[in-house]
């Protein structure tokens, strides 16, 4: 062998305690950097961030927008920012699934034997995932721009509904991540996923006016986080505005995080 | 570390180590003590512990009982230190199948906190000298059984530990990578580390391991040299098929003489006797034709996994394909 291979001995080596700061940083990233390589080698991991966002609201508006708003034009700045977090909100359930395929594979354990920050596979993934939002938000905003949205704030406005929109997002992939850590296989994640989402999103301001709903549909309607971040993000993407919306959108994310965010890193270094 | 630890001499010292999994005891107080610089072999048959034993060795799972030390440092206590002293080669290629053998090493390399350079020529070093150079682009899915179980190890030796847990790493190769793979390992401890390696072949553990546990349901039930071993469950059998069997009398003596021990003779022109070194066998054929005693034919049955189980616990290993405990 070599003489690189040799081994260094036992006494020889200095021993750390345990992993710094600095290397959990460090650590993460790396990982972050393995599951952005990781996409680029599945890309068919990317539909719900390509496809999706350019199918979905070319379909619901030229589906809706006549019954809606009259007119397909008219409709624009209504759903394409219920589209967009729709769309990301979507996505932030990839967190989990993968999450899970990822500790049942051979190579988790791997990870775990390694003298690693223990956090770094699923901070890198909360990492990694922003990219994902990042793509899922220029998407939507390009598919509505290409079916003749014209933002009223302009640029700007869409940037801060697109940062909104991600921030949201990647407070809800700690639920996700959560299930993920928790769930026996990434199948029932997507599953638990999809009958949180599914509701989550129809039953919003996305598509349709509130008032035209029965009444016990708009009380839960206006409490529905999702239609918060509709009405947020169509304030700062038509109008350049923020509202209350806007400050209930960075709460609820805060509150999400502040009560997922130790729940998950306490499941997830149990069984990591 | 004290002086008391690092002179024991241990790379991996375990007593009354238990780990239940519900009312299955998969492993019921082993107790190894491996030399630093060995080749330690733990044999033993599906089932017996011996993954479980790793993974708990490796700060994959926590122990239910006993303690497990790895150069003197505590696998529960003290695992991020024990982790800086081992490499893991699992029963599963623990590599990520999606990137690339290139990309595998890189990031482990990273995560062991080399530099970006240092990384990629770690690397380089380590595709080349696991003979995967040409295929280091390819992702892993269209990799052979061996070019996987090469990169595996390979990804266990980036922070050049002086540990390493190798558990079954020949299972389901062909012969002629099985035989690849032994090579590596025994050039692995030529550079200095100690190995700890599975297997369920009695055939590997003699070919590689300075000593052998044999493990089963979750006990040790014999632990010793190669040798010692084989001498206590009774070693390869040498069976001889005298042309002639006037000449009986005149080949037992000459076995009696070359090899020390008395040959029974079971059938007429038969002739066995128990031969614990196979070096012998040239001095003996070389002895009987000077005796001019001529052979029908030679063989040499060796002790099979099932014999030594049978000689060891008096029953025969358990034919279960209930695997051990999983991650």
């Amino acid at each position: 062998m070599d003489a690189e291979n040799v081994a260094i001995s036992a006494n020889s080596r200095k021993l750390k305690k345990r992993a710094s700061v600095v290397q959990a940083v460090h650590n993460s990233l790396t990982m972050a950097y393995r599951d952005l390589l990781k996409m680029r080698r599945t890309p068919e991991q990317f539909s719900d961030v390509t496809i999706q966002p350019i199918l979905f609201p070319v379909m619901f508006t030229y589906i809706f927008g006549g019954a809606i708003a009259g007119n397909v034009h008219a409709y624009l700045p209504y759903i394409i920012p219920g589209m967009l977090a729709m769309s990301v909100v979507t996505t932030s359930q990839v967190t989990g699934t993968q999450l899970r395929e990822d500790m049942d594979k051979g190579v988790f354990n791997r990870f775990r034997s390694l003298p690693i920050a223990r956090i770094a596979p699923l901070a890198g993934a909360l990492i990694a995932d922003t990219l994902r939002y990042a793509i899922a938000t220029f998407m939507t905003f390009l598919t509505g721009y290409v079916i003749g949205y014209r933002p009223g704030a302009g640029l700007g406005g869409v940037v801060a509904a697109s940062l909104l929109t991600i921030v949201v997002a990647w407070a809800i992939s700690w639920i996700f991540a959560l299930i993920g850590v928790m769930a026996r296989s990434s199948s029932s994640v997507q599953a638990i996923a999809f009958l949180v989402i599914f509701p989550l999103s129809f039953l919003s301001n996305a598509f349709v006016p509130v008032k035209t709903l029965p009444g016990w549909m708009q009380a839960f309607v206006k409490v529905n986080p999702i239609s918060h971040l509709v009405s947020a993000a169509r304030q700062l993407a038509n109008y350049g505005t923020i509202g209350h919306d806007f400050w209930y959108c960075l709460l609820g994310a805060a509150v999400v995080v502040l009560i997922f965010a130790p729940l998950t890193v306490r499941a997830y270094m149990r069984r990591a | 570390m004290t002086d008391a630890q690092k002179n024991s001499g241990l790379a991996v010292e375990t007593k009354d180590l238990i780990k239940v999994f519900g009312d299955n005891r998969a492993v019921d107080g082993v107790d190894l003590r491996v030399p630093v610089g060995s080749i330690y072999g733990v044999l033993g048959p599906n089932g017996a512990g011996k993954t479980t034993t790793i993974n708990i060795l490796s700060t994959l799972m926590s122990a239910d009982g006993g303690t497990a030390k790895v150069f003197g440092h505590d696998v529960g206590r003290e695992a991020h230190a024990v982790r800086q002293l081992i490499g893991l080669t699992g029963q599963n290629a623990s590599v990520d199948e999606t990137l690339t053998a290139g990309e595998n090493l890189f990031i482990f390399g990273r995560l062991l906190g080399l530099s970006r350079s240092a990384a990629r020529q770690r690397t380089t070093e380590l595709l080349e000298e696991f003979n995967l150079v040409d295929v280091a682009k390819r992702p892993l899915g269209k990799f052979s059984g061996g070019m996987r179980r090469r990169l595996d190890l390979a990804a266990s030796l980036i922070a050049q530990p002086p540990l390493i847990f190798l558990d079954e790493p020949t299972t389901g190769l062909d012969p002629r990578t099985r035989n690849q793979m032994w090579d590596t390992i025994r050039r692995l401890v030529k550079s200095g580390s100690t190995v700890l390696l599975t297997t369920q072949y009695l055939d590997e553990a003699d070919q590689l391991a300075d000593r052998i546990a044999v493990i089963d349901r979750g006990k040790v039930v014999a632990e010793g040299t190669t040798s010692e071993l084989k001498a206590s469950i009774g070693t390869a059998t040498l069976q001889l098929s005298l042309a002639d069997k006037v000449s009986v009398p005149a080949a037992s003596q000459v076995i009696e003489r070359v090899l020390g021990t008395k040959p029974t003779n079971p059938e007429q022109h038969m002739l066995a006797a128990p031969m614990a070194d196979p070096e012998k066998i040239t001095d003996l054929l070389d002895a009987l034709r000077k005796a001019d005693i001529h052979l029908q034919e030679v063989s040499v049955q060796k002790p099979t996994l099932d014999e030594v189980f049978l000689t060891l616990t008096g029953k025969p290993t358990r034919k279960e394909t209930k695997q051990e405990g999983s991650v």
